[in-house]
């Protein structure tokens, strides 16, 4: 790669400042503050603060709730993952193979995306609506009550549908391209090489998607525990009380609606620290094991 | 015996445009059979069909006695080496060339056999446990042979497979690609726009053009009685010169000047020599042409002139004196070609 000199040494730091300016209002800064925020027991009225400690911390993991929450985060968002990547692969695979009216496919099943979250919930809200929604009336054949906002895991279902759903063609869309980037003759060779397509799919085709898949998979987990704020939001409106959350949204609910700001930073620095983790681990242990073409 | 017979091959696309129209090759056991052409003749999808990768729209391909037109690639008995090495990028080269006999359940005693086997004959022995990304150009295109030796296939398919390497190297790989297929013995179709590779490499050349066939033969039959215009100017290099005239009565007619022609044909005619063979005196008689640029390269020398109007190109021994001005092209009878102006077909 060639190298280029900047004439003022100045002028690296001025093309990187709107960058690096956003990292530190939008991230830093309010990092900082929650770090702070978890020592302190604040008064939700703008009144003194006393400093309190780890008190904040134990209270988050003693607490039954937030036990409760974190497994549901989990649960959450491990199906949420494998299941939007298995599908979007799935979509995708049959999608590749489609000689005539590739391009109608493909914006229809990337349409999805273009909808916003709260949209989404909202329409999932209606699809698993207790007296009009089409979905509950279908499992009903099944004989499945279902009761959305009223039942925990019903609603923590109706959760993971909307979020998959959400997730899905965004899944499509990389995974698409990615099998767009095999070389055609690799595809030709292993035709030659191996009878069985199937074996063929395992062997050739999704090992060399592994660099997707993986980069989804991260993509993937980030939204489950952060974008569905807004779906989660509509689903549970009424009733948060006893609907499951995720842990981004417990930490808005304890912070702006419970006015326990001390407790809310506690969870949130401790959902930093277990991204951070996750990050680190992912890149550590699976990153390894992908081929980069 | 044959291995191959392709039988009035044709491939037509949807759009109703034809690659391959109507095209009959053989390749006998053990014959290494070079497709020739320029970029669109259809060499690469005849070759694509013989592998089942394309379709056959009509006619049948046999191999081994048996139609395969409908049968999958991989139940069809051949390897193909692609242009691109088509080398699997997450597999080491020992799983790249143990891929295809895993997959027909090979015992793995055997595939290791095998595949030690192929790597010391390529001598890629000492890469088995590198990916093909560590690999050199010649060094992949190596592992890819290799992948198809090891499946012992009753006939070679090579796309284009020096394309990718740079002109020293595909000297020396055109070499061993020669001498490898001798040894194992095996029929081989070989695809080639160049027509260097195809005069050395072939047992018989088959020179497509527009989907059809110009001329089947052996290098020298192509190259010293070429079946049509086009053959004459894509194979040999500088190509052969091709000059209008008119043929009466044995006399050759080119502009103003002619010269006896052992032919009973009358009328025009393209009128073919090659560089190499037209000799150039000072002579009153023959063919006039007036001096232009001289190449040196060496051990002979390009001497471009005109005849007429017409530019020719001819080649000669370095050690002869440089011509100059205005000289005389002489002939052998041999060396000397005519063709029908309309057909392009050798009369």
């Amino acid at each position: 790669m060639e190298k280029a000199q900047f004439t003022s040494p100045w002028l690296p730091y001025l093309l990187l400042a709107p960058q690096m300016i956003i990292i530190a209002i939008f991230f830093l800064w309010p990092a900082a503050e929650a770090i702070r925020a978890s020592f302190f027991l604040e008064d939700p009225f703008f009144g003194t603060a006393t400093f309190v400690g780890l008190q904040n911390y134990s209270d988050a993991f003693a607490a039954s709730d937030y036990q409760r929450t974190a497994w549901f985060t989990f649960v959450f968002v491990v199906l949420v993952s494998l299941i939007s990547l298995g599908i979007g692969m799935m979509l995708a695979v049959s999608a590749d193979r489609v000689l005539r009216g590739k391009g109608s496919y493909k914006t229809l099943l990337m349409w999805v995306y273009a909808i916003a979250p709260p949209v989404a919930g909202l329409i999932g809200v209606m699809l698993f609506d207790q007296h009009i929604g089409p979905l509950v009336e279908f499992v009903a054949y099944f004989g499945w009550d279902l009761q959305v906002g009223v039942d925990y895991w019903d609603t923590g279902f109706a959760m993971i549908v909307v979020a998959t759903w959400k997730q899905v063609p965004y899944c499509f869309i990389f995974f698409l391209s990615g099998l767009q980037s095999i070389p055609t003759s690799v595809k030709e060779a292993s035709a030659i090489d191996c009878r069985s397509e199937t074996r063929r799919f395992w062997t050739i085709t999704f090992p060399l998607l592994a660099p997707t898949t993986f980069f989804l998979l991260i993509l993937n987990i980030t939204y489950a525990m952060f974008e569905t704020f807004g779906m989660i939001d509509q689903i549970v409106k009424d009733q948060p009380g006893n609907s499951p959350v995720t842990l981004v949204y417990k930490v808005f609910r304890d912070g702006f609606r419970g006015n326990d700001i001390g407790g809310s930073s506690a969870q949130s620095v401790i959902l930093m620290i277990l991204v951070l983790a996750l990050t680190v681990a992912q890149f550590r242990l699976i990153e390894r094991r992908i081929h980069y073409t | 015996m044959t291995t191959l017979r392709i039988r009035n091959a044709i491939k037509q696309y949807p759009n109703g445009a034809q690659a391959v129209k109507g095209v009959s090759v053989d390749v006998e056991d053990g014959e290494l059979v070079v497709f020739v052409g320029p970029s669109g003749c259809g060499k690469s999808t005849l070759l694509r069909m013989v592998a089942g990768l394309e379709e056959v729209t009509d006619g049948e391909i046999e191999l081994n006695g048996r139609v395969v037109n409908n049968l999958e690639p991989a139940d069809r008995n051949i390897a193909m080496v692609f242009q691109n090495y088509a080398l699997y990028p997450h597999m080491s080269v020992r799983k790249n060339l143990a891929y295809g006999l895993k997959n027909r359940g090979t015992p793995s005693d055997e595939i290791d056999r095998k595949v030690e086997e192929a790597g010391a004959l390529l001598q890629i022995s000492e890469f088995l446990d590198r990916k093909p990304s560590q690999l050199s150009g010649g060094q992949r295109q190596r592992v890819a042979m290799g992948r198809a030796i090891v499946r012992n296939p009753a006939i070679f398919l090579f796309d284009e497979p020096l394309s990718n390497l740079d002109a020293k190297l595909r000297n020396q790989m055109r070499l061993e690609i020669k001498k490898l297929q001798r040894r194992l013995d095996t029929a081989a179709i070989y695809v080639t726009h160049d027509q260097v590779e195809a005069m050395t490499l072939a047992d018989r050349i088959v020179v497509l053009n527009n989907g059809m066939v110009e001329q089947i033969g052996t290098p020298t039959e192509v190259y010293s009685r070429p079946a049509t215009t086009f053959v004459a100017s894509f194979i040999g290099a500088p190509p052969m010169n091709l000059i209008p005239g008119e043929l009466s009565k044995g006399q050759l007619h080119i502009g103003a000047h002619s010269m006896p022609m052992n032919s009973a044909h009358a009328g025009p005619v393209t009128f073919g020599f090659r560089p190499e063979r037209a000799h150039m005196n000072g002579a009153a008689s023959g063919l006039a042409v007036e001096i232009g640029v001289i190449e040196e390269l060496g051990a002979h020398r390009l001497i471009h002139g005109r005849v007429g109007d017409h530019e020719v190109t001819v080649a000669q021994d370095a050690e002869l004196p440089p011509p100059d001005g205005r000289m005389m092209l002489a002939f052998n009878e041999q060396d000397t070609h005519l063709f029908d102006p309309d057909t392009g077909a050798r009369v």
